[in-house]
């Protein structure tokens, strides 16, 4: 398994720009990993480059299909509260 | 012609804290000459030249390197423009087009930003080839860039290639624990970097490039966004560094945030400031020549003052225009010229006509609030006004102090839901004004502004804003309402 994108991505283009294996494709309705190309970005950085500048909390999944980026963990705002937001927002 | 004067008993936006109190009404006036010239046309920084010129920024910067907590990366950049707003993505061909177009079709237009929806410098790829574009084929346009400052160290020498010579850095802070409670976590040197240790690095790579491009000898302008209990009392002292690097302007905005904005500190609510805090800050840092007709517009807004033609310039219509920039520059230098011309007249008369010779010194000043829709006069109906803007007028002449939204800020209680009607949250916007000037008002208002301790006058309808500020003033001291020290206002 590779990185992967979800539909939370809303097509910054910070992770295609900073991916050293050009892995990542602008694509619609968002951003692709080419599965293929990604190398984990091993050998080049110790950090998975995408993961680590996606500002958006569940838009990339490491290869065992996990959020990268957990709700709460870049925002700081407490995944209960965004819950709770979620529940009485119309959108 | 009577007036009825209550007010504060310590007015709200008294203005005189310190410095920045000249004797000219123009707020620019203490800065070095070689600066005014050069800021003297950018909409964004002289609120007269807002009044002729028009700026418009192009999305080409999707990406950032830095987390703020007031913004929601779903959205533009809550820096430079309003929060909750979604701009049209361009790549650097469609901008160039599109800045050439809105430059063609109007002709005041001068200055082209890129300010988002991310950081410009993390896309140094898309932002430099739209600049590189412009600067050859429209180099009549001045070229500006805002950025959160991460990265301005490693761009200095390409920013200083193009036609660029307005730097804007927003800088919250100099201190990182404050930082801390400001940014959750920055990307540097190819990692995310949390807390502290973030704030540090952001810190110090804002304070070295605001000191690189002062060296190159680009004007540098700082934003600061006042979040209360996290920066306000911060501030002035960030005011100071910045200035000591040679900073020219600091602009202090006031945090927005909204629960259905999804930002940390919407959803947490965090409140903004209110404008009373807001204004009292600004005097605090006042000696830094506070940028106050600052609107915060939205990053993809084309126009003038207040206006907003951007749905005149989506991508699909300008594809089917076609330009002659070659003519269209001939044309706007005709214009510029014009303008420079009508602007040299304006000032001559208003010099002569805002001189209250009759008022003399130590008289105390008065707020005044104006209805306009632009061109410099007092042209508009109370009821249609979505911000006022507020002069001071005094024994030595009127000055622009700051303005006022109607809609915008949160003037009550942290929770602002029940804030009362339109008219009401209005009323509070102008607390501390004692006169507002608009070409037209319903009687409704009329009534419940007087009750307030607010004079409306609609008698200078159509003139120029601060002749007639001016004049009211003169009036004021007439009638002897300046002798007393304004009575409590009923806000
Ligand atoms: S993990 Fe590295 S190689 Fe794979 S897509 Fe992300 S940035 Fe590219
Ligand atoms: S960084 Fe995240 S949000 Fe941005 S394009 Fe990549 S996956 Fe999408």
């Amino acid at each position: 398994m590779a990185y992967s994108i979800t539909s939370l991505c809303v097509n910054c283009f910070a992770c295609m720009d900073v991916c050293p294996s050009r892995a990542i494709a602008e694509a619609k309705p968002h951003f692709v990993v080419d599965a293929r190309t990604c190398t984990h970005c091993e050998g080049d950085y110790a950090d998975a480059q995408c993961a680590s500048i996606c500002p958006v909390e569940g838009a990339i999944l490491d290869p065992d299909g996990l959020a990268a980026n957990p709700p709460g963990s870049l925002t700081g705002i407490p995944p209960e509260r965004l819950l709770a937001l979620a529940a009485c927002s119309p959108a | 012609m009577e007036l009825k004067v209550l007010g504060p008993a310590k007015p709200a936006a008294g203005g005189c804290a310190k410095g920045s109190c000249g004797s000219t009404a123009d707020q620019m006036a203490h800065l070095p000459e070689a600066i005014r010239d050069r800021v003297k046309n950018h909409p964004c920084y002289s609120e007269e030249a807002h009044h002729h010129y028009a700026r418009m920024h192009v999305a080409v910067a999707p990406a950032c390197n830095i987390q703020c907590n007031y913004c929601n990366r779903k959205y533009d950049c809550a820096n430079e423009s309003r929060p909750g707003v979604v701009s049209e993505l361009l790549t650097p061909d469609q901008a160039v087009r599109k800045t050439l177009a809105v430059a063609a079709a109007i002709p005041q237009m001068s200055v082209l930003g890129i300010a988002g929806p991310g950081d410009p410098l993390a896309n140094p790829a898309r932002t430099f080839e739209t600049f590189r574009q412009l600067s050859e084929t429209a180099p009549d346009i001045k070229l500006c860039v805002s950025t959160n400052g991460l990265s301005v160290p490693e761009h200095v020498d390409e920013l200083v290639r193009h036609n660029i010579d307005h730097v804007t850095i927003t800088i919250n802070c100099v201190d990182p624990e404050v930082g801390a409670r400001i940014y959750p976590w920055i990307f540097w040197k190819n990692r995310r970097i949390r807390g502290r240790k973030a704030a540090e690095i952001l810190i110090e790579q804002q304070q070295r490039g605001l000191e690189m491009l002062v060296a190159r000898g680009v004007l540098v302008k700082v934003n600061s966004v006042m979040i209360p209990g996290v920066n306000d009392e911060h501030l002035p002292e960030v005011s100071r560094v910045v200035k000591e690097k040679g900073a020219f302007l600091h602009n202090v905005m006031p945090l927005i945030a909204e629960a259905e904005h999804g930002t940390y500190y919407g959803v947490m609510g965090q409140r903004g400031p209110t404008q009373a805090e807001l204004t009292a800050l600004q005097d605090a840092c006042g000696d830094m020549n506070m940028m106050r007709h600052c609107r915060q517009c939205r990053a993809d807004a084309v126009g003038l003052l207040g206006e907003d033609r951007g749905q005149e310039f989506t991508m699909a219509r300008i594809d089917a225009m076609a330009i002659d920039y070659a003519a269209a520059m001939e044309r706007r230098a005709a214009i510029h010229a014009a303008i420079e011309a009508a602007r040299e007249d304006g000032r001559a008369q208003q010099a002569a006509m805002t001189a209250p010779a009759a008022v003399p010194a130590g008289t105390r000043p008065v707020l005044i609030a104006v209805a306009s829709a632009g061109q410099g006069l007092v042209n508009q109906h109370f009821g249609h006004a979505r911000e006022f803007l507020v002069y001071e007028a005094g024994p030595a002449g009127v000055r622009f102090v700051g303005h006022r939204k109607t809609d915008q800020y949160c003037v009550g209680s942290s929770t602002c839901g029940d804030a009362g009607t339109a008219l009401e949250r209005t009323i509070r916007a102008l607390a501390g004004c004692e006169v507002v000037l608009c070409s037209k008002i319903g009687i409704e208002p009329w009534g419940a502004l007087e009750a307030a301790g607010i004079q409306p006058n609609g008698e200078h309808a159509m003139e120029p804003v601060e002749a007639a500020a001016a004049a009211v003033y003169r009036e004021m001291f007439e009638a002897g309402a300046l002798d007393a020290a304004p009575a409590a206002q009923i806000a």
